[in-house]
């Protein structure tokens, strides 16, 4: 027994899977995960995974939360410890009180475990050596046993699970009698010879509701579907090459002309993200939407097109999946680190229009979007994701499209324009927001058509080095800039039910870990108004938000807090009122973390005398 | 020259195309390069072959990368769209473009520096992916803009005009456009515009990825004694494999020629192109051969030119893609969105 009262808890808690890459656990694990959803308890699950194809170790983080809390929780309360190269570090993570489950087939000295944690043994590999023989088999089954055996131990609706089942492997009976096999052996023995079920336990509830369960990637993938792209160009980069594919395999689906059988898409993966950046620009120049995947390496790459994009005013749009750099930095973990890489992509003064979306639902919805913002806005949209959003299933609110939606196509002059005798300048600001209209290559025999370059030029498109008209128009793009920022989504605020004079600013991935972070501190009595920021330029709301309050923290997945320099740069607005909550070790930020962090820091705030006594 | 507006009055007995376009209507902006630099002779044989071909002018889209061939997108085809892009990167803006509207005649302008030093690697991948379009390179083997450092197109132990000698070997783009199945590769000479229009016309005509690579002399930095792209040089050197003449499919043939002498290939549009063959044996279908013909020369110091290899049922990107035959820029809603239904059953797929 335990020198530590074993946890317990219903529907609250988190499980963690220790395995070795390759080993075909992902799709056991995520059978676990999909199950606990099945039975309506919200689940938040999380791959740790390593830049390798097989034999480092990986992680497979299971958060399950009746209270919907869909953020990394820290710590772990079960710890199913298939990978003997981690075992000391997995096992030092449990949580005092928590549980170890284990193949017990080859016995362990008993310095191995811990005096505070219930240790669960089932001898897996023996089990599966004597069902067995093929080898593939006994190390693919060994990872459904041990769902089996969980199912048993935390009460689990096994129904649900072989239901589940049963739909991966439709109209494969064969496969589907052998994993129900294998699962139900592992149940067996643990019924058998184990006590069940243990401290943590699951219970049928009804806390999911419509939500559906979906990577950010495939979600982007989809809203450039819906958004009409017609033309992807890339070039493989963790962790954003599953949105290309997702793209790829939707396009094949829903892209297919139903009579002709051909493409309504062109998908190039190109030979690195320079030529990526240059095939969207070249098509998007040309009347087409198109868009690049990629994360902070391949946008260092890009930097030169970008200028020219922006100067040149042609639209693209840029899936930009975060993960920790500098250089190679951490591929396979999250971050959101390129904020200002982007912000200010290339030589020269230029600035971009950068969406932040929080979850898979929003990465689709600004996907759509961020097509008719490039072409409205005639620049570069970044699309912000980052590996936690991007590679991990959430759970988000379904996916909605109005039918009656029309692709905004910004200004494009055409041929019948042109006839009509109306004015073609290209770089010329006629309706006063600083967008000129364009023409698509082709249009007219006589008329509107000009040169597209990335020297300066004056309003009609012609070639000038003098400084007035490079002014002129450099001034034009700034008041372009301020159009985007009423194009763009708002920010999403939330007051707190009491007065305070502390605000608190995010966005991104860290939105489910602060919304229960703010749960946690309003609960201590510290109050905080919250502002979401989904979009740079900055809405005139930030700087309203940050002028009511004292203190404003800014949370952010970064070292170097770069947002909040981004809001000090663009907003004129004193850094001493803006706090950093910095997040940066490439895990993805937790409630723990941010609640503690402001807790701290209003707790110092508070017992600062407001001047020095006896001075 | 910047400061000269070109006239647009033109002599009313001005030949006309079968289009009812002058050559006027062909032309663009006056050149800003020196004096008697070779690529304002490619720009007048651009302008001639539209001419003859009969194009409409705004059916091209001119696209270029960052030097003096470059520049040159502006002096023709005023008329058309054309995109001055980023240095060695015009292979990838044009391939975006031919994906956005498979109905334009694409015509890439590059120079050696462009595409042989900085934009190698999209030289590579345009041609290998097989991109319908004309990519032409002005190649002096020379940096004109920064003034006359070597290119990699500067034959090894040729001399600059200020002395020095590259050691560097040369990159030949022909024999590489050859090793990456480019379908349609040519070299030309500036200085002979008999041998060049035609070859630009096939090759706008071409239903792939051409490649005409012309010997542009830069008579600022490489037209002295030593250098292997000079005027002297180049006339000297040349060996032409055979002279063609591109025939419309439009047009009927009235010249004949003797059989022996001649290659006749037909191209799929309908269009032919007759080689009046120079170097006996030459055979422009066989792609191996003219590598090996091209390397056997080349150790001779010599330059071969003509018609080097055609393969008369080229395969292209969109043919690769399988896309559908209206240009994807026309596409509307209609045909690329899905629908609330269809999210419907995805949405339900993910519970």
């Amino acid at each position: 027994m335990p020198n530590k009262t074993p946890i317990s808890s219903v529907n609250d808690f988190v499980v963690r899977f220790a395995n070795v890459n390759g080993s075909g656990s992902a799709s056991a694990n995520e059978l676990f995960a999909r199950s606990v959803l099945r039975m309506g308890v919200p689940v938040s699950p999380r791959n740790i995974f390593p830049s390798n194809i097989q034999g480092l170790p990986t992680w497979y983080e299971v958060r399950i939360t009746e209270a919907g809390h869909l953020g990394a929780r820290g710590g772990v309360d079960l710890m199913v410890a298939m990978n003997p190269q981690t075992w000391d570090k997995d096992i030092a993570m449990i949580e005092p009180g928590g549980y170890l489950f284990y193949d017990s087939t080859k016995p362990l000295p008993p310095s191995k475990f811990r005096s505070d944690i219930t240790v669960i043994g089932v001898p897996l590999t023996a089990i599966c050596n004597r069902e067995y023989s093929d080898p593939r088999q006994r190390q693919l089954f060994k990872n459904i046993m041990y769902v089996g055996a969980l199912s048993a131990l935390l009460d689990m609706d096994v129904t649900a699970i072989e239901q589940l089942i049963s739909e991966q492997f439709k109209g494969k009976e064969k496969l589907f009698d052998a994993n129900k096999n294998a699962l139900h052996l592992g149940r067996d023995w643990a019924l058998l010879n184990l006590d069940f079920p243990i401290g943590l336990r699951l219970q049928r509830s009804d806390k999911v509701g419509d939500r559906i369960f979906v990577e950010g990637n495939s979600a982007a993938a989809l809203g450039a579907v819906y958004g009409g792209a017609t033309v992807c160009a890339w070039y493989p980069i963790t962790p954003s090459s599953s949105l290309a594919d997702a793209f790829t395999s939707y396009s094949r689906r829903l892209r297919v002309d139903p009579e002709t059988k051909k493409n309504n898409v062109a998908i190039v993966q190109g030979e690195d993200e320079l030529a990526s950046i240059g095939i969207v620009v070249g098509a998007a120049w040309n009347g087409a939407r198109a868009f690049t995947a990629t994360s902070g390496p391949g946008i260092s790459l890009m930097q030169e097109f970008l200028g020219l994009a922006y100067f040149a005013e042609i639209p693209a749009v840029l899936f930009d999946v975060q993960r920790a750099g500098p250089s190679t930095g951490m591929p396979t973990r999250t971050q959101q680190c390129d904020i200002i890489s982007c912000a200010y992509a290339s030589h020269g003064d230029t600035k971009h229009v950068l969406l932040f979306p929080e979850d898979p639902a929003e990465t689709f919805d600004m996907a759509a979007q961020a097509f008719d913002l490039a072409d409205r806005l005639q620049t570069p949209i970044f699309v912000m994701l980052d590996l936690d959003i991007g590679m991990n299933h959430r759970l988000c609110r379904p996916l909605t499209w109005d039918d009656a939606r029309k692709y905004d196509r910004g200004k494009v002059m055409t041929a019948e324009m042109l006839d009509a005798g109306k004015e073609f300048g290209r770089y010329l600001d006629v309706d006063g927001d600083g967008i000129p209209y364009r023409t698509y290559p082709g249009t007219h025999p006589t008329k509107g058509a000009y040169f597209t370059r990335g020297t300066s030029r004056d309003r009609y498109a012609r070639y000038t080095e003098e400084g007035a008209p490079y002014a002129d128009n450099m001034q034009r793009l700034l008041r372009k800039f301020e159009t985007a920022k009423d194009l763009a989504p708002r920010p999403l605020m939330a007051n707190s039910d009491k007065p305070t004079r502390y605000g608190v600013i995010y966005y991104g991935s860290t939105s489910p870990a602060m919304d229960e972070a703010n749960l946690t501190l309003k609960a201590a009595g510290k109050n905080l108004d919250l502002l979401r920021v989904r979009a740079f330029p900055f809405h005139h709301t930030v700087e309203d938000f940050i002028a009511d309050h004292d203190f404003v923290f800014v949370v952010e997945q970064n070292r170097d807090a770069q947002l909040r320099s981004l809001i000090v740069n663009e907003c004129g607005i004193d850094p001493a009122r803006l706090v950093p909550i910095l997040h940066y070790d490439g895990t993805p930020i937790t409630a723990r973390f941010i609640a503690n962090a402001i807790g701290e820091r209003l707790d110092a705030l508070k017992v600062t005398p407001l001047r020095k006594v006896g001075a | 020259m910047t400061y000269i507006t070109k006239p647009k009055f033109h002599h009313p007995s001005l030949p006309k195309n079968a289009l009812g376009y002058t050559h006027r209507d062909y032309e663009g902006k006056v050149s800003t390069l020196c004096a008697g630099c070779g690529h304002d002779s490619i720009t007048a044989s651009i302008i001639e072959a539209c001419f003859e071909l009969a194009i409409e002018p705004h059916r091209v889209a001119k696209i270029s990368g960052i030097g003096c061939s470059s520049k040159t997108t502006d002096y023709f085809l005023n008329a058309s769209h054309g995109f001055n892009s980023v240095h060695g990167r015009m292979p990838s803006v044009l391939t975006g473009a031919n994906l956005a509207n498979r109905d334009l005649i694409y015509l890439g302008v590059s120079g050696d520096g462009d595409s042989a030093s900085i934009g190698l690697g999209q030289f590579a991948h345009a041609m290998r992916r097989g991109v319908n379009m004309t990519y032409i390179v002005e190649n002096n083997g020379v940096y004109g803009l920064t003034k006359g450092q070597f290119s990699a197109t500067a034959d090894r132990g040729s001399k600059s005009k200020r002395g020095l000698t590259n050691n560097d070997n040369a990159i030949d783009l022909v024999a590489m456009g050859l090793q990456l199945g480019a379908t349609y590769v040519a070299r030309a000479f500036s200085g002979d515009k008999t041998q060049l229009v035609p070859l630009i016309k096939a090759a706008i005509e071409h239903e792939g990825a051409a490649l005409i690579d012309v010997i542009s002399p830069c008579v600022a930095f490489n037209n002295h004694a030593g250098s292997t792209k000079s005027f002297d040089y180049v006339r000297e050197h040349n060996e032409a494999v055979n002279r063609l003449d591109f025939i419309s499919g439009r047009a009927p043939i009235h010249v004949s020629y003797d059989p022996g002498s001649t290659q006749v290939v037909e191209q799929h549009d309908g269009s032919r192109l007759v080689l009046k063959k120079v170097a006996a044996d030459y055979d422009a279908h066989d792609r191996a051969g003219a590598m090996n013909f091209l390397a056997h020369h080349a150790a001779k110091g010599q330059i071969v030119t003509g018609l080097i290899f055609v393969d008369s049922e080229p395969e292209d990107l969109h043919r690769h893609f399988n896309t559908v035959d209206k240009p994807l820029n026309t596409l509307s809603e209609k045909e690329l969105c899905p629908g609330s239904a269809a999210l419907e059953k995805i949405n339900a797929s993910l519970r």
